[in-house]
């Protein structure tokens, strides 16, 4: 039967899609507003009264920044590795042929589809036996583990929808290869990377699993709320801070769709 | 020079001479090894051994972008992000020279291909046709001394095409290059090209005049690939002239209805346009035949008598 488009649809199916909606966006708002409550001990609902002095008592308080530091230092760095060694490999796996390159493509894009708790743990008995200190360091290579994925993906998937005889006209017309990385590679790669590089960065704000495993004594911001929540004083100081860590990772990651949303034609494709 | 793909020969042995200002055509079948001899020319891959040489200069390791030859790629490569001005200028740019110089040289190149006042238009935005002149106007532009053309027009229509043959002819001579041009179409070969060579297996089987290609192939595949010729076998030659090679006829030499001719039935007919197109049978052998489409035909099944010039049986060798 054909889908109609002018049909409404049917009062049940609004109201299954209503509650579908308010099951996964409800909770993200109670955050919201307990970041506003007075009572500093528990969550209790309705809150008693509302107030903003969280959001001065978070501002000052040192610990918060630091995390934050930490999280901003960790997602920017592992991000910047990402995008670079993503990069490279979807570059090699797109445009050339040779022996297991499938397989290549294949373990590049394993540390997504593995639970965290493996990743972090395997990092963790390796960099014990590599006796490497736990430091920001290993928490960068953590996080730039499932950051090449995204990066890789994203870049792989413009690779393959960019003509290669692009690349020939650009030598053919006097450009040797950093002219044509620059002129005509990166422009027609670039959305793809700033995209990848963003999702990156979101990945890596949230990440707790494989932090866990990696991290010495820091803590990086989702570390530092899980250890805030059983805390019994100034609960909604965590709660301040997670609405700023869903600004945070929500611009980003809704850049990166409109960035990716109207690439469907082939680049360079001239028919 | 060769080029060899593991077993694969898609290059073998390939030798061949090109004049400068010359309008030269690789003819083949796809698959003949004529891509890939453009590619050894513009430097994108290197001879498994062998030797080119661009106007006396060792090409050998030289790569595409310290060669004079610029190339009109199959799917024309235009850059996307790019406006026509900016992908024209493109090459220009590269050497170094200003924007305003570059420009100008731009809307020069694209008025030769009959695009004045495009430059500001995104590829996009142009019709096949439209991009097709683009990608010339990006190569001319660099002033080369050879423009390599890969199968420019194969993804034209028929009337576009036609026209964009005339021009191309026109724009070589205009410009005085070489134009070495790659296509699987016999007639846009022998319609536009100074010279012709005709590839098959990734050798050459034949390099002359298109006259030379079609009148007189040397073999049995040229004679099968150009045009429509009759190709005759051994044992038939051998009953008309006395010799046991391999001949070819052409359809528009064969004469139907003179007296002496060989006896022949019409096994079918069909109309072309300007000609009747008809089919005989000749001692068990089919040959086809055209005459001009004013003439009487005689109705499928009669018995007619078919004649040519001994000179016409053009003899030739056995080779694919």
């Amino acid at each position: 039967m054909p889908f109609d488009r002018q049909k409404r649809a049917s009062l049940g199916l609004t109201i299954a899609a209503g509650c579908g909606l308010a099951f996964l966006h409800l909770p993200i708002l109670l955050i919201f507003v307990y970041a506003f409550t007075t009572e500093e001990k528990s969550y209790r609902w309705p809150p008693p009264d509302l107030t903003v002095k969280w959001f001065s008592v978070t501002w000052n308080r040192p610990d918060v920044w630091e995390a934050l530091g930490l999280s901003v230092q960790v997602a920017a760095i592992s991000t910047a590795v990402a995008m670079i060694l993503g990069t490279l490999c979807a570059a090699a796996v797109a445009r050339t042929k040779f022996f297991g390159r499938e397989t290549i493509s294949l373990l590049v894009i394993l540390p997504i589809a593995l639970p965290g708790i493996i990743t972090g743990i395997a990092l963790r008995s390796a960099f014990n036996i590599a006796d490497i200190p736990f430091s920001i360091w290993t928490i960068i290579l953590g996080h730039a583990t499932f950051c090449v994925v995204v990066v890789y993906n994203n870049a792989v998937a413009r690779f393959r929808r960019t003509s290669g005889s692009l690349i020939e006209a650009s030598m053919d017309l006097g450009a040797n290869g950093f002219q044509t990385l620059r002129h005509v590679i990166l422009p027609n790669i670039g959305t793809a990377l700033l995209a990848g590089g963003m999702l990156a960065f979101a990945l890596s704000f949230d990440e707790v699993i494989v932090t866990t495993f990696t991290a010495g004594q820091q803590a990086t911001l989702p570390i530092w709320m899980l250890e805030e929540l059983v805390r019994p004083r100034q609960r909604p100081v965590t709660n301040v801070v997670a609405m700023v860590v869903v600004l945070v990772t929500f611009l980003p990651i809704l850049g990166a769709y409109y960035l990716t949303r109207d690439g469907d034609r082939v680049a360079g494709h001239g028919k | 020079m060769s080029r060899h793909y593991g077993d694969v020969r898609a290059v073998d042995s390939v030798d061949l001479e090109v004049g400068e200002g010359e309008f030269f055509a690789l003819l083949g079948p796809s698959g003949s090894g004529k891509t890939t001899s453009l590619r050894l020319i513009a430097g994108f891959d290197q001879p498994t051994s062998g030797h080119i040489e661009i106007f006396g200069e060792t090409a050998e390791g030289v790569p595409p972008y310290r060669r004079n030859v610029n190339t009109v790629f199959q799917d024309y490569a235009l850059f996307p992000h790019m406006s026509v001005r900016d992908n024209v200028a493109y090459g220009l740019m590269i050497r170094g020279m200003g924007r305003k110089d570059r420009y100008l040289a731009a809307e020069d190149a694209l008025e030769m291909v009959r695009l004045p006042g495009y430059g500001d238009r995104p590829p996009s935005a142009l019709s096949g046709g439209q991009r097709q002149r683009v990608a010339l106007a990006r190569a001319i532009v660099n002033k080369p001394r050879v423009l390599l053309l890969d199968e420019p027009l194969g993804a034209l229509d028929l009337k576009l095409r036609e026209q964009m043959q005339e021009e191309l002819k026109s724009l070589q001579q205009a410009l005085d290059i070489t134009f070495i041009f790659v296509t699987h179409d016999q007639g846009e070969a022998l319609s536009m090209a100074d010279r012709v060579a005709v590839f098959n297996q990734g050798r050459i089987r034949q390099i002359g005049s298109p006259e030379d290609i079609y009148q007189r192939p040397r073999s049995r595949f040229v004679a099968d690939f150009v045009g429509s010729s009759n190709v005759l076998e051994p044992s038939f030659v051998k009953d008309l002239t006395g010799t046991g090679t391999w001949a070819s006829l052409r359809p528009e030499a064969i004469r139907i209805g003179d007296e002496d001719g060989h006896p022949a039935t019409v096994v079918s007919r069909s109309y072309t346009g300007a000609m009747n197109r008809i089919g005989l049978e000749i001692r068990g052998v089919r040959l086809t035949a055209t005459v001009p489409a004013d003439v009487p035909v005689p109705a499928v099944g009669a018995s007619v008598t078919a004649s040519w010039d001994a000179a016409a049986l053009h003899v030739m060798g056995a080779d694919a």
